[in-house]
């Protein structure tokens, strides 16, 4: 079995297309999961997977079977989440419309009004993509900051640091609209 | 920002940005990976060109303003 994925991953680093579809079905749903997570919105967490798998094809002759697929397709998953999120004007995603389009049932805390929550999802949507990236991975999804640190290619001290400043713009984008949190 | 205000805030952005379950594509993918595949690569736009010509021209009149710059990146 092992002897089978190692030669599955040779094959797909020399270029062989059966070995790249191989590697789809085994880590697409993960990689579609992932991409959905930072962007929020099934329909481009889709093409962004289809991106992903371009560019992970792209870049077969550099890919390093010792280092293992699903963390380096992460990482490319997310790069192309941020690249997506950079070429979106100010405040387009994340929006409430957006979040009710995600399977997730909507648990709405009763002490945060809807008002708040239009005010924080847009004042979000303003942060830069990398802190608003590290914000939904470690806050929103919770997932580790050293998972989290591995998919971004930055240390755990960088992704505390981007949460810190995304949750310190937020504060300061709310306080502007007269919410304080 | 103190610790209060700090998990308040995490309470509200996760109010209003619920977690992703596990879910799947709704669709097989794969056909649309292999007309990706197909597909002739396209060339980075001009104004990309344009963009980072600007950007190293700023960074080496103003070696002041990369910090700056990384910032925003």
């Amino acid at each position: 079995m092992q002897n089978e994925a190692s030669g599955v991953l040779e094959r797909f680093r020399q270029g062989d297309l059966d070995a790249l579809e191989s590697l789809f079905r085994q880590h697409q749903s993960a990689v579609f999961r992932w991409t959905l997570r930072i962007v929020r919105n099934p329909a481009i967490a889709e093409e962004l997977t289809i991106e992903t798998f371009w560019r992970i094809h792209r870049a077969h002759a550099r890919f390093d079977p010792a280092l293992g697929f699903a963390d380096w397709a992460r990482r490319i998953a997310t790069h192309a989440a941020i690249d997506w999120l950079r070429c979106q004007p100010a405040a387009a995603p994340l929006s409430i419309e957006q979040t009710a389009e995600l399977p997730a049932p909507v648990q709405a805390d009763a002490a945060v009004s809807a008002e708040i929550r239009a005010a924080t999802a847009f004042a979000f949507s303003r942060l830069p993509p990398r802190l608003r990236i590290a914000a939904v991975l470690a806050l929103v999804e919770e997932l580790p900051h050293k998972e989290v640190a591995a998919a971004l290619g930055i240390s755990v001290a960088a992704v505390k640091l981007r949460v810190f400043r995304a949750l310190r713009l937020l504060r300061k984008d709310l306080i502007q609209r007269g919410i304080t949190p | 920002m103190n610790s209060q205000e700090e998990e308040r805030l995490k309470a509200i952005l996760k109010a209003t940005l619920p977690a992703v379950e596990d879910v799947e594509p709704r669709r097989d993918l794969w056909p649309a990976v292999l007309r990706r595949l197909d597909a002739q690569p396209t060339a980075p736009p001009w104004f990309d060109w344009a963009l980072a010509g600007g950007l190293a021209t700023l960074a080496i009149f103003f070696p002041a303003a990369i910090p700056v710059l990384l910032y925003y990146l």
